[in-house]
């Protein structure tokens, strides 16, 4: 570990000596030292503009005073430096309320309609810095009231004070800059292009950080009262990015979610999707009871102890496996990974519930369990590789992150996928074209060094050979690998042993010593020592009679790739289902038990890194119970309880699990399989979620999916011409299966390749198509 | 009696000064021969010594601007002219660059040697089409010669209309592609200036007066002007005057000098108030034609030589007009980017306005003075600052003017009395 | 309107000007109005991608700046000059003259889409006062009478010629593409100064 040596510096701030980083400016120099100069403009995550000057403060250096004084947002501090602000300079504090009365001049007096008021920095700073009345007698400047600059976000340009955080955030933090300052003088205001709304994925943090009522979001407008709100420490569900968030509930209700401040993590943003998309918790459709289905085969309520009872018969009476989704919290998971092997008996569960492959589950079981890359490594890297993974859809603070190091010091970053992103473009990339599924090839192409960092995504699993490429890579170069899933769940899932091949604490389940060390903390006598099976067995082995029962818990049949399969499955098993809402499994599941949503209960998610996000109840009256208290439920009605009867001891259990030092799981390598032949309207298909797309936990909010990138089908200019298709023109992709008619799109791809998102309305591959990358697909002008 | 001494005018006569020709024939181009051979170094020290300080308002040593510019860093290096020549009164550089744009171009090839650049860049006002078609003429007949394209290029980039462009930060904002809005110094240009690179910005008389002191020298340069002003400069003479123009002289001469020579106030009328430098620089009044009218001088008097933009106003116009005119201009140029310019002028003007239709109080002046001393020194740049400058030093010497407004309910002038075609007849 | 593969070529010339491209969007814009005569949305799309940049950040750019118009202009843009010393010398009355005669506002356009009218700030040609400027071209030392002559002129086809300025008025479009950085010919044309630019020199011949 090394230190970094900074240099300090001492000033004198109000009379108050303070120590701090050279480099530090003064305004938050003085709030070292509880001192609170009035602000706008100035952001601590923004370069320093100087633009509001509220901040004005008197500044000497070595006697030498500033003719006048000076914007303390963007001085650094210097030695022999004397700040006076508003406490002890009259000046300063003439300065300041000059400028508070002048930035008043144009606002409008609507603060009691206004959404921000109660939370208003505007609205404090009056008060703290301003006159009782404003000398001002003219006429205020005025603008339509709010214009929607997306379908989410709305500006109020008569509240707006110009400051520019939110056109700052856009072009420094997002690269997004489809809002700007626009006109002059003023008449300046914020602004999108008439033909191009502000659309990016980020928005959302620019309402945040607007320090007036200018920007509001259509999901919390005249919703509520800041003071009516009853705030909670959370952590998002959604990505495995890890985001610190804050719940703002009133009356049971989630009203509002806000990025939390982690300078670790998520620094002080989040996504749209995780600030916006928690409509589907209050969805009219949650489960409120339990249910059984009845021998004509139809559901009917149920009260707990009949449910839990057949619940417990069915799965006790046959063998059984678990399908658990990547979106459980860690202690649900490990809830889950504890009920597989000591109620059920069997290795038989898998967190995947999405397209994976063997070569992936030993890859995690050997690289990825108990590693401990973080986004420290992405500030510190020579390099960042990007392999099956696009940050900006799939995980995007580490995009945020990615960008920040882009923009500070030209962080060199390589893409390797079929189709160029805007992310990509975004970040300048390296951009390797490969076919679909020639993935391996190009890594093992890459030089990279032990300060380089390889980011991979699950879609590499989709690629045969890919993992095992990158896991060579990383060997022979030192480069430290990161996995980075979509879900939330999946790596405290891994790191929970919900699947075949681990235990709890990355333990091999075919390593004696390992068994024994989860067998005494489980107190059980053994425990099963094969490897178990993956999602697509399991499935397979209960369409083949090796399997009679199911214990189901938030999973989409329709992620995988064999969904007719799995719904065939579901059909034919005995299925607990534990789930919030209606979908497919339940509808075809024998017994039903509603759990809790995330708002609903405490618990953590292990995001990428590994770091625990744990969170608290937000919605405190709610009647609904963990998946873990259920499992334990069941268990004890089977016979073989968990006692993990709270979340609390989920957490304490866990803790007691210690480090493997064991051998760890070994690679079978795989190498990329061979290309086939295409024939002229043949193409193969590549895909990826887009980060707003028609996922489940979008439902709900209309006003964010209006947001969401169009769909589109992308072909390179080189198939485009030999087709004859221009951009807006309808392709039509087909397979055995199915197809989409989408409109084509003329871009940097490879020309064996068409790319559609594999999750957006009126693009659903997995169930229209049943591939979504690699495959051969039909690729024709509709 | 100060004389006048035309140097970059010196030859504006001749039909074809304009062209290659014109300027050739009185020993253009030679200049930038001369300094190609010396040391860059003794270039700046010749320009030191000679005590050239910027024609574009603030008299800053150009010598010394260019010694700030680091050398042997390997970095590009710029030089950017500043030809955005807006300031209300300024107008000496258009007909400067209309009569003779390759003075401006051989200074452009000296000032660039100087400083170890390969690229100058003349940043011109959008509004004047027939300047940029003479400018845009004589670079390419400069290429065309082989003058240019032999270790410097010329770019001409017009503008398009933001009197905040001629802020040097806000220049640089704007030729890179940016809204020209100024930039937080430091970094100051001579560091980080176009492109992030170290940079010089000069104005285009001052550029333009270079050529002259490498083929006279800078003691040729020294013997004109006073102590610390030295050399000829354009002093530009507008408003209710028998004979508006150019004129120049060595610094230091009086606006009382200059108006004899011009014919005087326009018959029957007297001088009221003038400025010495443009809009943004306090008011003067027949209390100081005397006024030596360099740097120094102007400045001991209250206000600042900036353009040498003499604007005369008789006693037929009333000055609260005239200041709130000026303020609506600063109100529809201010860039928007700070508060105090920004709102500020919104709500001068309409204190102003009031106060030319006689509505509101005498409070209204003490309020119009705070509210200036909240805009002074408060704003991002100069141009907050040159806003009220007007408007102090109106109500400094003209407080019962603004006071008249008032108890007669409304303007006591009549505006077709100080036009110029009631005028002849007045 | 569609932009030619020529328009292209010239717009790929101007961004060739400088080291880097972005520095080109204003030229480019000139450019969009030397062909529109206003900045259309699909000048600004087309500039948009020529920079790599959004079209947001493009508009940003051309409503700073009050050359660039959102809305077209006559083929003579008509500037009077009303900052203080024009206005009070003449400028005003002018203004409000052509206003009268013209029968439209600031801002505006006649029906016949010859002649639009702004009230403008100084031109920099205050020793000429009162100014008025056409495609900004210098018309000097204007009376009232003399600018209602000269927007008739326009209107008649027949457009006075400058007063320091080439020998024939060119069009909006076509004075918009000089200010695209293109040379169109006339910068011989002309006088080399006017009177009061070389009154000083005048002087100091005669001896002062």
């Amino acid at each position: 570990m090394t230190t970094e040596v900074v240099d300090m510096i001492t000033v004198v701030i109000d009379g108050f000596e303070v120590t701090v980083p050279k480099g530090t400016l003064v305004i938050r120099a003085a709030e070292q030292l509880g001192i609170q100069i009035p602000r706008f403009c100035d952001h601590p995550l923004l370069d320093p503009v100087g633009a509001c000057r509220q901040c004005l403060v008197d500044i000497e250096i070595n006697g030498r005073a500033f003719p006048k004084p000076q914007a303390s947002c963007t001085i650094p501090v210097e030695t022999g430096m004397i700040v006076k602000t508003q406490l002890t300079s009259t000046v300063a504090e003439k300065a300041q309320r000059g400028v508070m009365e002048l930035l008043l001049v144009n606002h409008p007096l609507d603060c009691p309609v206004c959404d921000k008021g109660g939370e208003c920095p505007l609205q404090n700073q009056a008060m703290s810095t301003g006159e009782g009345s404003s000398r001002f007698e003219g006429v205020k400047r005025t603008f339509e009231k709010p214009i929607n600059i997306s379908s989410q976000v709305l500006l109020d340009r008569e509240r707006c004070v110009l400051c520019a955080r939110c056109t700052r955030f856009s072009e420094q933090i997002a690269s997004d800059p489809f809002i700007t300052l626009n006109e002059r003088g003023a008449l300046q205001q914020v602004g999108i292009y008439e033909n191009k709304p502000f659309e990016s994925y980020f928005s959302g943090n620019t309402v945040q950080i607007c320090p007036v009522g200018a920007l509001t979001s259509a999901a919390y407008r005249f919703r509520a009262r800041p003071f009516d709100l009853v705030s909670t420490p959370s952590a998002c569900e959604h990505c495995a990015s890890g985001c610190d968030m804050r719940t703002d509930v009133r009356r049971g209700k989630t009203l509002r979610r806000l990025a939390g401040d982690d300078a670790s993590v998520n620094e002080e943003w989040n996504c749209d999707k995780g600030r916006w998309a928690f409509k589907y918790i209050t969805a009219v459709d949650r489960l409120k009871v339990p249910q059984i289905r009845n021998s004509d085969g139809v559901l009917e309520d149920a009260s707990w102890p009949e449910a839990l009872a057949v619940a417990a018969a069915g799965l006790k009476a046959t063998q059984s496996a678990v399908l658990v989704g990547g979106r459980t919290t860690y202690e649900d998971a490990y809830g889950y990974s504890k009920f597989a092997r000591v109620a059920l008996g069997t290795n038989d569960i898998d967190f995947r519930s999405r397209v994976s492959s063997d070569e992936e589950r030993e890859f995690l079981a050997a690289r990825v369990v108990g590693s401990s890359t973080t986004y420290r490594d992405i500030d510190k890297a020579d390099q960042v590789l990007l392999v099956g993974f696009e940050p900006e859809e799939e995980s995007p603070i580490v995009f945020l992150r990615i960008n920040k190091q882009f923009r500070k010091r030209a962080l060199k970053v390589v893409s390797i996928g079929s189709k160029e992103s805007i992310a990509v473009d975004k970040l300048k990339a390296h951009f390797v074209k490969v076919a679909p599924g020639q993935e391996a090839v190009a890594i093992a192409a890459q030089s990279l060094t032990s300060k380089s960092v390889i980011l991979v995504g699950e879609r590499a699993s989709e690629s045969a050979g890919a993992l095992t490429a990158v896991a060579a890579l990383a060997d022979s170069t030192g480069a430290k690998i990161a996995w980075i899933p979509r879900r939330a769940g999946e790596r405290g899932a891994l790191e929970a042993g919900a699947i075949g091949n681990l235990l709890p604490g990355g333990r091999p389940v075919t390593d004696a010593a390992a068994r024994v060390d989860i067998a005494a903390l489980w107190n059980t006598t053994s425990l099963p020592a094969e490897i178990g099976r993956n999602t697509s067995q399991i499935i397979d082995a209960v369409n083949a009679g090796h399997i009679g029962a199911l214990i189901v818990g938030g999973v989409d049949p329709l992620d995988a790739d064999n969904s007719a399969a799995t719904l065939a499955a579901l059909e034919k098993a005995f299925v607990v289902s534990l789930e919030i809402a209606p979908s497919a499994v339940t509808e075809r599941a024998n017994v039903i038990l509603p759990v809790a949503a995330v708002t609903e209960k405490s618990g953590s998610f292990l995001n990428w890194e590994g770091r625990p996000r744990s969170f608290d109840v937000a919605v405190s009256d709610s009647l609904n119970r963990s998946d873990l208290r259920i499992l334990s439920m069941i268990a004890e009605e089977i016979g073989n309880p968990l006692n993990l009867g709270t979340v609390t001891a989920a957490i304490k259990e866990i803790a007691s699990i210690g480090k493997w030092e064991g051998a760890r799981v070994s690679i079978n390598s795989v190498s990329a399989s061979a290309q086939p032949a295409l024939k002229a309207d043949q193409a193969l298909i590549t895909s990826w979620r887009r980060l707003l797309d028609v996922g489940t936990l979008q439902q709900g909010e209309e006003n964010l999916a209006g947001t969401a990138r169009c769909t589109v089908a992308v072909i390179s200019p080189k198939r485009a011409q030999t087709m004859g298709v221009v951009d807006g023109d309808q392709l039509k992709i087909s397979t055995q299966q199915g197809s989409v008619t989408l409109s084509a799109l003329v871009e940097n791809i490879h020309d064996d390749a068409v790319w559609a998102p594999r999750n957006s309305r009126g693009s659903q591959l997995l169930t229209n198509l049943g591939v979504v990358h690699g495959a051969v697909v039909t690729v024709v002008k509709a | 009696m100060t004389k006048l001494a035309p140097v970059l005018s010196a030859h504006w006569d001749e039909k074809d000064s304009f062209t290659l020709a014109g300027y050739k024939r009185h020993g253009g181009y030679t200049a930038s021969v001369k300094a190609l051979a010396m040391d860059p170094d003794a270039v700046i020290q010749l320009v030191k010594d000679s005590g050239l300080r910027g024609r574009g308002g603030a008299g800053f040593p150009t010598g010394m601007k260019w010694g700030f510019i680091p050398q042997g860093d390997n970095k590009d290096h710029y030089l950017v002219v500043n030809a955005d020549e807006s300031e209300p009164g300024t107008c000496k550089d258009t007909p400067l660059l209309m009569a003779n744009p390759h003075v401006l171009i051989e200074g452009c090839i000296i000032a660039c040697h100087a400083i170890r650049a390969k690229h100058a860049f003349i940043y011109i006002r959008g509004e004047v089409t027939h300047v940029v078609r003479r400018v845009n003429q004589a670079i390419e007949d400069a290429y065309a010669a082989g003058i240019l394209g032999n270790g410097v290029d010329v770019v001409l980039h017009i503008g398009a209309g933001a009197y905040i462009c001629g802020e040097e930060t806000a220049l640089l904002d704007s030729l890179e592609g940016f809204r020209g809005q100024p930039r937080l110094r430091p970094p100051f240009p001579a560091i980080a200036g176009l492109y992030a690179r170290p940079t010089v910005v000069n104005n285009v008389e001052s550029i333009a007066s270079v050529p002259a002191i490498v083929n006279n020298g800078a003691d040729w340069y020294q013997s004109m002007g006073t102590e610390k002003s030295k050399g000829t400069t354009l002093y530009s003479l507008s408003g209710h005057v028998v004979n508006p123009g150019q004129f120049e002289a060595p610094l230091g001469i009086t606006l009382r000098e200059i108006l004899d020579m011009a014919g005087g106030v326009r018959p029957g009328h007297t001088l009221k108030f003038w400025t010495p430098g443009g809009s943004s620089t306090p008011l003067f009044t027949d209390a100081h034609l005397d006024v030596p009218l360099d740097y120094e001088g102007v400045a001991a008097a209250g206000s600042m030589l900036g353009t040498k933009a003499l604007q005369i106003f008789d006693e037929t116009t009333c000055v609260v007009r005239a200041v709130l005119r000026w303020t609506e201009f600063y109100k529809h140029e201010s860039c928007g980017k700070c508060t105090p310019c920004r709102e500020g002028t919104w709500w001068l003007v309409q204190i102003l306005r009031d106060l030319e239709a006689g509505k509101g109080t005498e409070a209204d002046l003490a309020k119009l003075l705070d509210l200036c001393d909240n805009i002074m020194g408060r704003s991002f740049c100069a141009l907050g600052d040159g806003a009220t400058s007007p408007i102090t030093s109106s109500i400094k010497y003209f407080r019962d003017e603004y006071i008249a407004h008032l108890t007669q309910g409304g303007c006591p002038f009549d505006p077709v009395a100080s036009t110029l075609f009631a005028g002849a007849g007045a | 309107m569609a932009y030619s593969d020529q328009d292209l070529q010239i717009m790929d010339s101007i961004i060739k000007r400088y080291p880097r491209p972005r520095s080109a969007i204003m030229p480019l814009l000139h450019y969009v109005q030397s062909k529109a005569g206003y900045v259309t949305n699909e000048g600004i799309e087309v500039i948009a991608k020529l920079l790599q940049l959004e079209a947001a950040e493009v508009t940003a750019v051309s409503t700073f700046y009050t050359q660039y118009k959102p809305t077209p202009v006559g083929e003579y843009h008509v500037g009077v000059c009303t900052n203080t010393l024009c206005a009070v010398m003449g400028g005003d009355a002018i203004f409000d003259s052509l206003k009268d005669h013209l029968g439209i506002g600031n801002d505006e356009v006649t029906a016949d889409g010859k002649v639009s009218l702004e009230h403008i700030e100084c031109n920099a040609a205050c020793d000429y006062a009162p100014v008025v400027m056409a495609n900004w071209e210098f018309y000097d030392n204007q009376t009232v009478q003399s600018a209602k002559d000269l927007v008739d002129s326009m209107r008649a086809g027949n457009p006075k010629p400058p007063t320091r300025g080439p020998n024939k008025l060119v069009t909006w479009k076509e004075a918009s593409a000089v200010l695209a950085g293109l040379n169109d010919g006339l910068a011989n044309e002309g006088v080399q100064a006017g009177e009061p630019t070389l009154l000083g020199l005048k002087l100091s011949k005669e001896g002062k």
